[in-house]
């Protein structure tokens, strides 16, 4: 199939233009893939990347433009058609079946398969693939047993299993740890040397500057620039993707610390499920100060966010804030101190998403006054107050009656911060603010937070990305199964490998032994 | 080629009004194809259904005396709904609202017509409303499944009510027919404008109005809406939904229990096996069609009850077996919330290739 030919890409898409309804998604878009390459494809949310991605995986038909596959034009009337020219993409949510093994996840929709399943058969070439590119997983595994990386690993098996030459992977770091994302460039490194080609659509620029050969920007559906990734620059894309200059580092304002305003003493709650989440922590918010807490997902920091707001009952340990005890308080007692708590899931947890605008605005204060007005609540304040949060927060939404499900992604989070910041909270507990929001949101959000930060309020920011928690946190504390492995008092200082070992379980003591001993307070965490 | 369903992001206002129009002319023309095939001319028919729902005012009071019921429980079960609760069981907790109010007349006669009906009104929403309550509770303590719970509870409320009428409480007079005795005049409620129309009218209205108020102005509507929209955002805003499933499904079975003892009250005078005609499960469509606004309901309700009473003129005009009936009645209805797909989706014909898309 593949001769090396440099001058002839495994793929190529020529003028691709796609409407819908009148909006034009893509406008002569070109873009290609060659042999050995990871291309990576950028541009802000609704730039038409994911349409770019559905027409060259068959999900679209262009309304013009050709795509040619090793120099050959081709028509795809489906994904299958995709798959059989040897390009298969990796959606966000994988497209697998939950209850059936990965060896029966390869062979769906394969056309040719026998009616009595040969598995070992096909479990001996999922081994094989496996070795080749360093995807292990059990092939007899149920997939809704697996974690949500090794879902991944089995999604880009089974595309390679179809053979696929060039693989689409879509936001393919956005639901990993940092753990994970390093091992998945393992594997695409492993594919471009056998010579495959990926297309790496992401929105961590350092990921990117990393990772990839080339890059193309997208901007309002049009091509609105390509490069070499060693020959441009972090802040030259970003400037691509935006049209204007975005600086990309954030200041943070050195500030001193002041008062400690929220205290948690051995805290301790359990999961859903009744098993151990929050194992006995024990910190402390202070004013005009953040506290990040890194860990990797599912190490107890919804259960410890909830606990911290009065939405999970805890199970033993007490909080404070100034003179008042608020161990197990209802989540209004913590609103009507000042704490806001800024929920990892916006849509699920954190709006009512069928109701309008003014209805969501209200959510967390419609008990008192002035929104409520005895047993009624006043409207004419509560789309007042809307207004104010759409301004003050640059929420671009029609009126204060749009349904928050029609907001976009970065909208919504910018509502929902403005909804929990705009009355100069004491305390705020946040967790993933910037999770899959696109350049320009997630610096809007970090900057939100900083200014928070400066005019005084206490903040616990709960991240996977460690960038976001190394650029934002005066102190950062590493969650680890319910537990604090420690808190570092200038997380700068710390290279971030000792991060990584302290997520993984390492005791700050151990992790920093040959480090200043000055930093980190683990007394603190040790309880 | 393939028949793709999307969600409307917005559905303007003039969507409902073309919608509804549509669809209930198709359902005219399906419901016409029908009679023909029975025999009938379908102009003639439809005439008649028009004329004997909507002809006099005695039809007009007729058509108003089958709504009057209708509307109530649809009140019922849409305050449920607002809430996404889905209490199947307005009959049930009719029923047992009209039950009770019998054995108040039954037992504690009174001389006073206002006391009596108080009295007879409180047991049936206190009945009604522990009716529904227990699937609430069931609900809200083991996460019960309220369809489920609802919907046994209604066989068990119809059969107590047959066992009363058929054994200790049926009227010696009456021939074998299941029924009580009359109730004295103090308990019946007082008819107006010499129609079938009964008192319950003005509660009716009052009730629509307060409903409507409470949902779209109160904290507590505020709250009922929130839950219905998202559970999960509802705690977040520190509400109690235990709490409130409970007593949303207790007040929704209070108004249906006296939806029940108006009707027993107010119309037929005593009570009777097989009182309500399945008001408690056309009133579900009822407040489906009117997309859970309260004074809305009215309307539909009025509106179903021309379909019924047209329905008993085809029967006694025409001839037409009930069952003729109840299919011409139920494809209306299919056509009619079948038309709400499209006011809440788009459907696109899909020929897999560009041009061919089609918006309908």
């Amino acid at each position: 199939m593949d001769e090396g030919k440099k001058s002839t890409p495994l793929v190529e898409m020529r003028g691709i233009t796609k409407r819908f309804s009148g909006v034009t998604a893509n406008s002569d878009v070109n873009f290609s893939v060659e042999a050995g390459e990871v291309h990576a494809l950028l541009g802000e949310h609704g730039a038409g990347k994911s349409t770019l991605m559905n027409v060259l995986y068959g999900l679209y038909a262009p309304d013009g433009g050709r795509i040619f596959v090793a120099g050959r034009p081709v028509t795809f009337r489906s994904p299958r058609d995709a798959i059989a020219a040897g390009i298969g993409m990796v959606h966000q949510n994988f497209m697998l079946v939950q209850t059936l093994t990965v060896w029966e996840n390869m062979i769906l929709g394969l056309k040719g398969t026998p009616f009595v399943l040969p598995g070992k058969k096909i479990q001996n070439r999922i081994a094989g693939i496996s070795e080749q590119y360093g995807l292990e997983i059990d092939p007899r595994a149920a997939v809704w047993q697996l974690s949500t990386g090794e879902r991944q690993r089995v999604a880009i098996l089974q595309m390679l299993y179809r053979n696929a030459r060039v693989l689409i992977l879509d936001e393919p770091t956005a639901v990993l740890t940092h753990q994970e994302a390093g091992r998945l460039f393992r594997t695409i490194r492993r594919m471009t040397e056998e010579g495959h080609g990926v297309v790496f659509i992401s929105h961590k620029m350092n990921e990117v500057m990393n990772e990839t050969r080339r890059v193309t920007v997208l901007r309002g559906g049009k091509n609105a620039g390509a490069a070499m990734t060693a020959e441009t620059t972090g802040e030259a894309l970003a400037e691509m993707m935006m049209g204007r200059k975005v600086p990309l580092d954030l200041y943070r304002k050195p500030m001193r610390a002041g008062p400690a305003v929220f205290e948690a003493d051995d805290l301790r709650a359990l999961n859903d499920r009744g098993l151990d989440a929050v194992g006995g922590l024990s910190f402390h918010l202070r004013q005009n100060e953040i506290l990040g807490v890194a860990g990797i997902a599912g190490n107890g920091q919804r259960e410890l966010c909830e606990a911290l707001v009065g939405l999970r009952a805890l199970t033993g340990g007490t909080v404070r804030m100034g003179g008042a005890n608020l161990t197990n308080a209802s989540p209004r007692r913590f609103v009507d101190r000042g704490v806001r708590y800024i929920p990892g899931d916006r849509r699920g947890v954190g709006m009512a998403p069928g109701m309008d605008i003014s209805s969501n605005a209200i959510l967390r204060r419609y008990w008192s006054k002035p929104v409520a007005s005895g047993a009624f609540i006043d409207w004419k304040r509560s789309e007042k107050l809307s207004r104010q949060i759409i301004r003050d927060f640059n929420v671009s939404a029609p009126s204060p009656r749009t349904p928050v499900r029609n907001l976009s992604g970065g909208n919504l989070q910018k509502f929902l911060m403005g909804r929990e910041l705009s009355d100069s909270p004491k305390v705020v507990i946040v967790m993933h603010p910037t999770w899959g929001l696109d350049v320009a949101a997630t610096r809007y959000v970090r900057e939100q937070l900083l200014a928070q930060r400066e005019a005084g309020a206490a903040i616990l920011l709960i991240s996977e990305d460690l960038d976001e928690l190394l650029a934002l946190s005066d102190r950062l504390a590493v969650l680890y199964r319910g537990r604090f492995m420690g808190i570092l008092a200038e997380p700068e200082g710390v290279p971030p490998e000792k991060i990584g070992l302290m997520m993984a379980g390492t005791w700050i003591s151990e992790a920093l032994k040959d480090s200043a001993p000055e930093n980190g307070s683990a007394k603190e965490a040790a309880s | 080629m393939k028949l793709r369903a999307e969600k409307r992001i917005d559905s303007p206002a003039w969507m409902t009004v073309v919608v509804t129009l549509a669809s209930v002319c198709l359902a005219f023309v399906a419901g016409g194809v029908f009679l023909y095939l029975q025999g009938v001319s379908p102009l003639t028919a439809y005439r008649m259904i028009l004329r004997s729902a909507f002809g006099s005012v005695y039809d007009l009071s007729e058509t108003a005396v089958r709504a009057l019921p209708l509307a109530t429980v649809s009140l019922a079960v849409m305050l449920c709904f607002t809430m996404l609760i889905w209490n199947i069981g307005a009959e049930g907790q009719a029923f047992i609202g009209a039950l009770t109010a019998a054995a108040v007349v039954r037992y504690f006669p009174m001389e006073d017509r206002l006391a009596m009906l108080s009295l007879m009104a409180l047991a049936a929403a206190v009945a009604g409303g522990f009716w529904a309550g227990v699937a609430g509770v069931l609900k809200a303590k083991w996460n019960v499944s309220e369809i489920i719970s609802t919907l046994m509870l209604n066989y068990i409320a119809i059969r107590l009510l047959e066992h009363f009428v058929y054994g200790p409480w049926r009227d010696p007079s009456s021939l074998g027919f299941p029924m009580t005795r009359p109730f004295i005049p103090q308990a019946r409620l007082p008819q107006l404008w010499g129609t079938r129309i009964h008192m319950g009218l003005y509660g009716l209205l009052i009730l629509s109005a307060f409903m409507w108020l409470a949902l779209k102005k109160t904290r507590w509507g505020y709250e009922i809406r929130i839950m219905g929209s998202n559970a999960r955002a509802a705690h977040y805003a520190g509400m109690n939904y235990a709490r409130s499933v409970v007593l949303v499904m207790f007040l929704s079975g209070a108004i249906a229990g006296i939806a029940g003892m108006c009707e027993v009250s107010g119309l037929q005078g005593r009570l009777q096996a097989g009182f309500s005609a399945q008001y408690g499960y056309t009133a579900i469509i009822v407040a489906w069609l009117s997309h859970l606004n309260p004074p809305l309901s009215l309307l539909v309700a009025f509106l179903i009850g021309a379909l019924l009473v047209g329905g008993e003129a085809l029967q006694i005009g025409m001839g037409l077996p009930l069952a003729s009936v109840q299919i011409l009645q139920g494809l209306i209805l299919f056509f009619v919330l079948g038309g709400e797909f499209f006011y809440n989706y788009r459907v696109r014909l899909d020929f897999g290739r560009p041009g061919f898309g089609g918006e309908r």
